[in-house]
């Protein structure tokens, strides 16, 4: 038989009932809108979280303590262990490749200049390097050099909000601000870079580490943190080898702390590790979403067949006297698996498109980030057609084995 | 159209069985019979006496149990459910007493139904449109061809049933109780109907009860309890009485 009058004979039935049919429709949308809803927003979650990462700098290698190995849990850590700031400054000296390195000491203070007070501002110690490793620029000023590191010199480089709600319209490069009754310098004010995993860049100040060590913290702490480090974060030149790099610094570390490459007291993380942990966390995510999906994809193939089981009892007369005519079983089989098919493909489309407006306005109004990717689309409309095949061949057959007389005699 | 002294339908022994062990019923037991190319044969005889069986084995619709049945000089008894499709789209046109037109198709859709499930000789959509036209206007209705079989009379709903069974130019017209849903009027017209495309040199083969009806036939079979018991040719008087002596043995 001429498929286009297949086709034309399934799209008539199904226009015959639209209700039923949209209806017979509904689990096949719905189960497609979920397939590219779920992934979409799995997608945008994972898109966000891998841009905050790569956020925190280019190329970057974190350097922790593996603070678990010797001394009590939570207490000071005996001096033949751990990080500390010479390795970064040894790094920096030794190591070919390194475009900069850094480590960083957070401080909690308050801000004071003329009337404006601002509390609870983190501050930020940290090396020249930081502009780098953390790449962030600075609008106004300078950042502060490898000298003023050295002495600690009362220097501070402002965030841009901060700098903004201190300052207003007036300039405040050379101004002198309080931070905690110490007395700074304004040296520069940071350009804007806004929220990076959940750090705001322009909330924050910036001075040398040695400052931190020297004036911000209590003294007690001062006498064994004073050159004591969490993390080093070494920015790698983007020609170099990242591995290569690891290695080197691994091999020097373990040098310089006295301990074999087995027992090391210090872990490297890559952004490319944590971005990759990341990833097969949210893929098995996405996974176990697009199989619930799937699921509500059978599930409205289900009704898909049992729709069209309906309608070969309904339509047996038909069935008949097609068969009469000269409609070969194959002929009629073809003409239900066409319907249950067309079903499913019209289905599949409407289903794309509550998907992918779906996806919209959750992006609008549910203040999710979703990412609509093309083989969600591809993978949930292929699966609809094959539910259609595949739902549609158990009524499609049993009308095709109709015998003519029992159908044309069929009330 | 075939040539006269080869039998257009040839059946030898024809035997059908429905059911097995106890409820085992013979409806045909053993039919021979000839029809030449041109006959209109009327097909009577009690309920249950098996004439419906015997034209659904003639149409194609069904098979023999046993026994042979020869169609145009092809043996069909052997085919399969598709190869008999083929043929009764190519060869045969059916005239029912529902008239079986698909309610959601305009009379000129009906009409050409079955030349979409044409194997060879396929037409366009334009060939097949003026086909049914014709077929349509030489059963008189080409001015409702647009019409749905509900908008309709029971005489023109039949009327465009056979232009259906007219389209692929059948060499057997097979028609089952074709009046039987009709008034007296709309069934002389259809009978009418039948009449002249017999005297253009078709082929009818109907199933009645109505002795009225099979009167205009020129041979009338009767079929009783499986078997032929009575071929007449232009005798309807000796089959009214072989029927009224078959309803009185019933009753």
């Amino acid at each position: 038989m001429i498929l286009g009058e297949v086709l034309k004979i399934a799209w008539q039935s199904i226009l015959a009932n639209k209700l039923r049919s949209f209806l017979t429709m509904l689990g096949v949308i719905i189960g497609v809108a979920a397939v590219i809803i779920m992934v979409a927003i799995s997608a945008g979650t994972e898109a966000t979280i891998s841009e905050a990462i790569n956020g925190l700098g280019s190329n970057l290698v974190f350097i922790s303590s593996a603070f678990s190995r010797g001394g009590p849990a939570g207490g000071p850590q005996p001096s033949s262990g751990g990080l500390v700031y010479d390795d970064m400054l040894a790094i920096r000296e030794r190591i070919s490749g390194v475009a900069g390195v850094t480590v960083e000491q957070q401080t909690s203070v308050t801000i004071k200049y003329n009337n404006s007070t601002l509390e609870d501002v983190m501050m930020v110690g940290a090396t020249p390097d930081f502009t780098v490793v953390r790449d962030v620029q600075v609008a106004e000023g300078r950042f502060y050099n490898d000298t003023e590191l050295e002495r600690a010199s009362k220097v501070v480089v402002l965030g841009k909000t901060i700098a903004e709600e201190l300052f207003g319209e007036s300039d405040p490069i050379g101004q002198t601000v309080t931070v905690n009754s110490i007395k700074l310098t304004v040296i520069g004010v940071m350009a804007e870079k806004g929220l990076v995993a959940g750090v705001d860049f322009d909330q924050q100040i910036y001075v040398p580490i040695n400052l931190v060590f020297k004036k911000f913290m209590p003294s007690q702490f001062a006498r064994f943190m004073g050159d004591r480090v969490r993390q080093i974060i070494v920015s790698v030149d983007p020609k170099a080898d990242m591995n290569k790099v690891i290695e080197q610094i691994t091999i020097l570390l373990a040098n310089r702390h006295g301990v074999s490459l087995d027992s090391l007291d210090l872990t490297t993380r890559t952004q490319a590790d944590i971005i990759a942990t990341q990833a097969s966390t949210t893929a098995s995510f996405r996974t176990l979403l697009a199989w619930v999906a799937g699921v509500s994809l059978i599930v409205g193939g289900i009704g898909i067949m049992n729709i069209m089981l309906v309608s070969v009892t309904e339509r047996t007369r038909e069935i008949g006297l097609r068969q009469a005519v000269g409609a070969a079983p194959g002929d009629i089989q073809v003409q239900f698996l066409m319907e249950a098919m067309l079903l499913s493909l019209v289905g599949g489309l409407l289903g794309i498109v509550t998907g992918v407006g779906g996806a919209y306005l959750f992006e609008q109004f549910g203040g999710m980030r979703t990412v609509v990717l093309p083989y969600s689309i591809g993978i949930s409309f292929l699966s609809a057609a094959l539910v259609g095949v595949f739902f549609g061949f158990l009524p499609a057959k049993q009308a095709a084995d109709l015998d003519p007389i029992v159908a044309l005699r069929h009330e | 159209m075939m040539n006269d002294d080869i039998p257009l339908i040839q059946t030898q022994q024809l035997v059908k069985v429905y059911g097995s062990g106890e409820n085992r019923v013979v409806a045909l037991a053993g039919i021979d019979l000839n029809i030449q190319s041109g006959e209109f044969v009327a097909i009577m005889g009690p309920s249950g006496s098996g004439k419906s069986t015997l034209l659904n084995i003639l149409a194609c619709l069904d098979r023999p149990s046993e026994g042979k049945y020869v169609l145009a000089g092809e043996d069909v008894s052997g085919y399969n459910r598709a190869q008999l499709a083929e043929i009764r789209g190519q060869q045969l046109g059916f005239v029912f007493q529902s008239y079986n037109l698909l309610p959601r198709l305009t009379a000129l859709e009906n009409v050409l139904l079955p030349l979409l499930y044409r194997r060879n000789g396929r037409l366009s959509h334009t060939e097949r449109q003026e086909k049914a036209m014709a077929a349509l206007a030489s059963v008189g209705l080409a001015d409702r061809s647009h019409h749905y079989p509900n908008q309709l009379s029971g005489g023109q709903q039949q009327r465009v049933a056979i232009a259906r069974a007219l389209i692929n130019d059948p060499i057997l017209i097979l028609a089952d109780e074709p009046t039987g849903n009709l008034d007296s009027r709309s069934s002389e017209e259809i009978m009418e109907l039948l009449l002249e495309l017999n005297r253009q040199g078709r082929t009818i083969a109907m199933v009645t009860h109505e002795a009225d009806m099979a009167r205009h036939a020129g041979r009338i079979l009767m079929i009783r309890d499986g078997k032929l018991a009575f071929d007449q040719r232009n005798g309807y008087h000796a089959a009214v009485e072989s029927v009224s002596a078959a309803e009185r043995r019933q009753a």
